[in-house]
């Protein structure tokens, strides 16, 4: 048995209403309890700041694209490098650093729960490789559908239930969280070297739309009672005039679940786009928070980026490309058999570019105009808008208006014409920013029943103690020391065991992976569908038997298993 | 017993639809395979125990001791080298990761002599790939450049590209339009509708010929470009042009000739300029079965592909400079540890002879010309044939290698984590 002590903590804890109360916290075997021993180990923090772990519910630190990233750019390795020290293995890399590179950064940042955006199915077993290399948080997978052979066969029988099925069966095979679709349809007619305008397109050769993909897979997805919804890229990313793709796409939308969105629309500031070409793009943020404000069905993420150098890297294959056609820099794609694509390419966010100028508001407006900060989560699609390492200076962002005027005053003149940011007047409160980074994701990923997110009893002890004395610091004036608070925890906590203590991590980590396993009934199963595995085997090129990601690879799986509702 | 559905770790491929029979500890026949296949899992014969060498010839000695030698060699080493690691599984190559960091090593792998350039000349431009059954489902064109799949990776061309049927080209052997582009008529070319023979050191020329072709610059081509036509050259520009969806394979005809790494950025280069057309994709014929993987597994752990140095204490990549036979050349190496491939055979002589001056480490399942520069050669499992692990194939895809048989060899892993223990055990006492 142990026990741990958190004495004195100001904590905000926004899924128990609890809003910066000085309280203790015990802890005894992982867990939170009601209270320990007197022989529990003991840490004051003297008033700080204490938030459950932070979650970052959509982020591309682990597989075959991530990997291919750093393989391609040696710049980026050299950028940022620490020895061997103590713990801590060599890290390389800034926007794409070494997995634990990736995770000794979080975890100093007090982020202890991460979901892998994208992982192609075929290339599970490398996602959950570099998981276990990831070691300091917990992790899920968002699995890739977007275009699913299969997926779109059954779409196009409007098979709701075999769809289930076979999101069933794949996500067991590969030991995913939920549902992914990137860009749907989109992915497939790439396989060709065309893309889709619109989500009333077909897909070439398989007749079905993106609208059905998506509203088939958001049934299937409820069908299977999976913790988290259809996790949504949607069409046309990056096109100037794009929001009015988002809206329709949102309009798709029926509210199916009590306890959580029917939809997360992920890196949402890239999918805001008005004007139609580069020349006359500008902000539509508005007419998005719109929607989602008046659709409690609907969650985002924010997408922010921040100005410096990055690597895009997305399932998105086209949008890839067009991108290299605009920067003509290093270019990486990789399509995967019956299933996805994906493309890499390195960008400079520049305060130069009036369009990088009004990307980077187009974020913060989503994010402020969003009324329900559960409804906008932040993150940066990371490293696609920025690396997560920059998560503080956003969180000083949202909270200083001041802060905001004085980044506006340096970007490109026209920035002001093209966006809204500057008359935004909202400072969003410690409480919203502990939505936003950790309660929100939490229930979002439908996490919170494993513990997540919260510091109730029962929680999992995933603790983030920062060096802020949110009762004697003005956000709004004194947004250094929030950025420089939320960069370094002076704790952070997993599972009950000090991992990381003013940023250096002290221990060997020892994650968990979850993944969900939902049971269907055997008249529905595909396993045994003749049908499918003569497709299976006629074209994928890997036989079915090897295809199933094994144990071995999820040395501390945890499996959440869940029903099929007929 | 019978066994389905073995991997052969043999050749990039990793053809996954093997059938095996078993005796006991023997493996009796192989269906499916190709004679390289057969090869590895029938002719497997192994060294009995670790060996160590005498003034007068070899003797026999315990794993503990060997592993102690071993230990105590590299612990004794300013500027050590692990090299290898390509036809072995990724839970070893991550313990050598691991053993480099902990002694400040330099840890390369045989991408060094094989598609190094490949890997330099994507961290130029990048890489327009994708899974091999992409090609196998879609491509209606197949360019084979600077390779012989009929006899290096025998069932390329039946799984994955001329003969294999796919969803979009059910009748493959006539849809297909197969290139091959050689300094020499190869077996490849048998098969071949178009062949151009490049003179040797002129593939950069004819790809920048291409180049200017599809751009629409052919005015600029003179009459012969390196040994091919001009009418040929426009012809086969067409063909690309024209594909629904084309792909090309390369081999070392590409990287190890003249203009080396430029050569693949050039053929990328073309690559990319096809995809403004029509789609086409350009992947590495890569040679071991898990030299993919030994790539992949240094770059999430290091950042780097091949040739990692962590004398500095940070991972630090020069190839030229960190590469292993580079630091063999130069004599600057004073120990080292060979895993799971055979330098003996492939270094250039000079960097070959100074791996017999120092102290070498083999360990791998077999007798091979690196043992007779060795000191001590300890044999374990062979990954996919008594042992399980994971190997990455040359299109990326991660495939579980079976264990088939039981032989009693420790696994390489096992070795190799008892030398990274002692390693830690000796240098400090946490």
């Amino acid at each position: 048995m142990t026990e741990l002590l958190v004495k004195n903590a100001c904590v905000i804890d926004p899924l128990n209403r609890i809003s910066m109360e000085i309280m203790d916290i015990s802890i005894r075997d992982g867990r939170i309890v009601d209270s320990v021993s007197a022989a529990a180990e003991v840490i004051d923090t003297h008033g700080c700041l204490t938030l459950p772990g932070g979650i970052d519910s959509h982020s591309h630190v682990c597989g075959t694209k991530v990997n291919f990233g750093r393989y391609m750019s040696p710049e980026d390795m050299r950028a940022g490098r620490t020895p061997r020290s103590g713990k801590m293995h060599v890290t390389s890399g800034y926007y794409v650093p070494t997995t634990y590179g990736n995770s000794y950064r979080y975890s100093r940042m007090g982020y202890t729960t991460v979901l892998e955006g994208a992982m192609a199915p075929l290339e599970a077993r490398h996602t959950h490789e570099e998981f276990t290399a990831t070691p300091h948080q917990d992790m899920l997978a968002n699995t890739l559908f977007d275009g699913n052979w299969a997926i779109m066969e059954a779409v196009r029988d409007r098979d709701v239930r075999r769809t289930a099925a076979i999101v069933a069966w794949t996500l067991s095979a590969v030991k995913g969280y939920s549902i992914k679709l990137t860009n749907p349809g989109g992915t497939e007619a790439w396989g060709w070297g065309e893309d889709l305008t619109s989500i009333h397109d077909l897909v070439p050769n398989f007749n079905v739309t993106p609208a059905e993909i998506i509203t088939t897979m958001i049934q299937a997805n409820e069908l299977l009672h999976l913790p988290h919804s259809v996790h949504l890229h949607c069409n046309n990313l990056g096109k100037p005039g794009n929001y009015q793709t988002t809206l329709e796409t949102f309009d798709l939308v029926p509210d199916n679940n009590n306890a959580r969105q029917t939809l997360y629309a992920t890196h949402a500031q890239f999918h805001s786009y008005g004007g139609t070409t580069w020349r006359d793009i500008n902000s539509q943020a508005e007419e998005i928070a719109r929607s989602v404000n008046a659709k409690p069905q609907i969650v985002m993420d924010m997408g922010q980026i921040m100005f410096g150098r990055t690597m895009t890297m997305t399932a998105d294959g086209p949008m890839e490309f067009n991108l290299y056609c605009l920067h003509h820099n290093k270019w990486s794609n990789h399509d995967v058999e019956l299933e996805t694509g994906s493309g890499i390419i390195p960008v400079l966010y520049s305060k130069k570019s009036l369009v990088n100028c009004v990307m980077w508001a187009i974020g913060l407006e989503l994010a402020l105009l969003t009324r329900n900060p559960y409804q906008c989560l932040l993150a940066t699609d990371n490293p696609n808008g920025a690396p997560f390492v920059k998560y503080p200076e956003i969180i000083g962002l949202l909270m200083s208006k001041r802060y905001r005027d004085e980044e506006f005053a340096t970007l490109h003149d026209g920035t002001g014409q093209r966006t809204v940011v500057s008359s935004l007047d909202r400072e969003m409160d410690w409480n919203e920013i502990a939505i936003m980074t950790r309660a929100g994701q939490a229930q979002a990923l439908g996490i919170t029943a494993q513990g997540k997110g919260h510091l109730g009893v029962g929680a999992e002890a995933d603790i983030a103690i920062y060096p802020i004395r949110c009762r004697d610091v003005d956000p709004a004036t004194e947004y250094r020391k929030v950025v420089e608070g939320f960069q370094k925890t002076m704790y952070t906590i997993k599972r009950g065991r000090v991992v990381a203590r003013d940023g250096d991590v002290i221990v060997e980590g020892a994650n968990n992976t979850f993944w969900v396993n939902p049971s269907v009934p055997d008249e529905f199963s595909v396993a045994s569908d003749p049908e499918f595995v003569k497709k299976f085997e006629e074209y994928y090129t890997v036989r079915m038997s090897n295809y199933p990601v094994q144990d071995v690879y999820l040395p501390r799986g945890k499996c959440i298993r869940t029903e099929m509702n007929l | 017993m019978i066994v389905s559905d073995v991997v052969c770790p043999f050749c990039g491929c990793l053809c996954d639809d093997l059938e095996l029979e078993v005796v006991g500890d023997r493996i009796v026949r192989v269906k499916n395979g190709c004679s390289l296949a057969e090869a590895t899992f029938m002719n497997d014969t192994r060294l009995p125990a670790p060996i160590r060498r005498t003034t007068t010839g070899w003797e026999e000695i315990s794993y503990d001791e060997a592993v102690k030698e071993t230990a105590d060699i590299l612990k004794d080493a300013d500027r050590p080298l692990l090299y290898g690691w390509s036809s072995t599984h990724g839970e070893s190559q991550s313990v050598g990761v691991h053993i480099a960091e902990r002694i400040g090593a330099v840890i390369d792998n045989t991408s060094t002599v094989c598609h190094g350039p490949s890997i330099l000349a994507i961290q130029e431009v990048g890489h327009p790939g994708c899974t091999l059954g992409q090609v196998k489902n879609r491509a209606d064109v197949i360019i084979y450049w600077g390779c012989n799949p009929t006899e290096a990776h025998p069932r390329h061309m039946s799984r994955y590209t001329t003969y294999a049927t796919g969803f979009f080209v059910p009748d493959a052997h006539m849809e297909r339009t197969v290139i091959v582009v050689d300094t020499r008529r190869n077996d490849t070319v048998n098969i071949a509708d178009e062949f151009l023979q490049v003179e040797p050191g002129g593939d950069y020329a004819v790809l920048s010929a291409l180049r200017a072709i599809v751009r629409g610059k052919e005015l600029v081509i003179p009459q012969k470009v390196a040994g091919i036509s001009k009418e040929q050259l426009i012809r086969v520009a067409g063909i690309c042009k024209n594909a629904k969806f084309g792909a090309i394979f390369f081999g070392l005809g590409l990287t190890m000739s003249r203009g080396k790494y430029k050569n693949v950025r050039n053929a990328i280069e073309l690559t990319d300029e096809l995809n403004r057309h029509t789609k086409f994709v350009i992947s590495p014929m890569r040679g071991h079965g898990n030299v993919y993987g030994s790539n992949e597994v240094f770059t999430w752990m290091t950042g780097y592909p091949f040739a990692v140095d962590f004398a500095r204490g940070i991972a630090f990549y020069n190839p030229g400079e960190t590469t292993a036979v580079d630091i063999l050349r130069r004599g600057e190496c004073d120990a080292a540890l060979i895993v799971a491939s055979d330098p003996g055979a492939n270094f250039p002589r000079t960097a070959a002879a100074h791996l017999a001056k120092i102290p070498t480490v083999v360990i791998d399942p077999h007798v091979n010309a690196t043992t007779a520069l060795s000191r001590i050669h300890i044999p374990c499992t062979a990954a996919g044939i008594d042992a399980a692990g994971t190997a990455y194939r040359m299109d990326g895809v991660p495939i579980r290698l079976k264990k088939v048989i039981e032989r009693g060899y420790p696994d390489d892993a096992v070795i190799l984590k008892k030398i990274y223990d002692r390693l830690n055990g000796g240098w400090d006492h946490d």
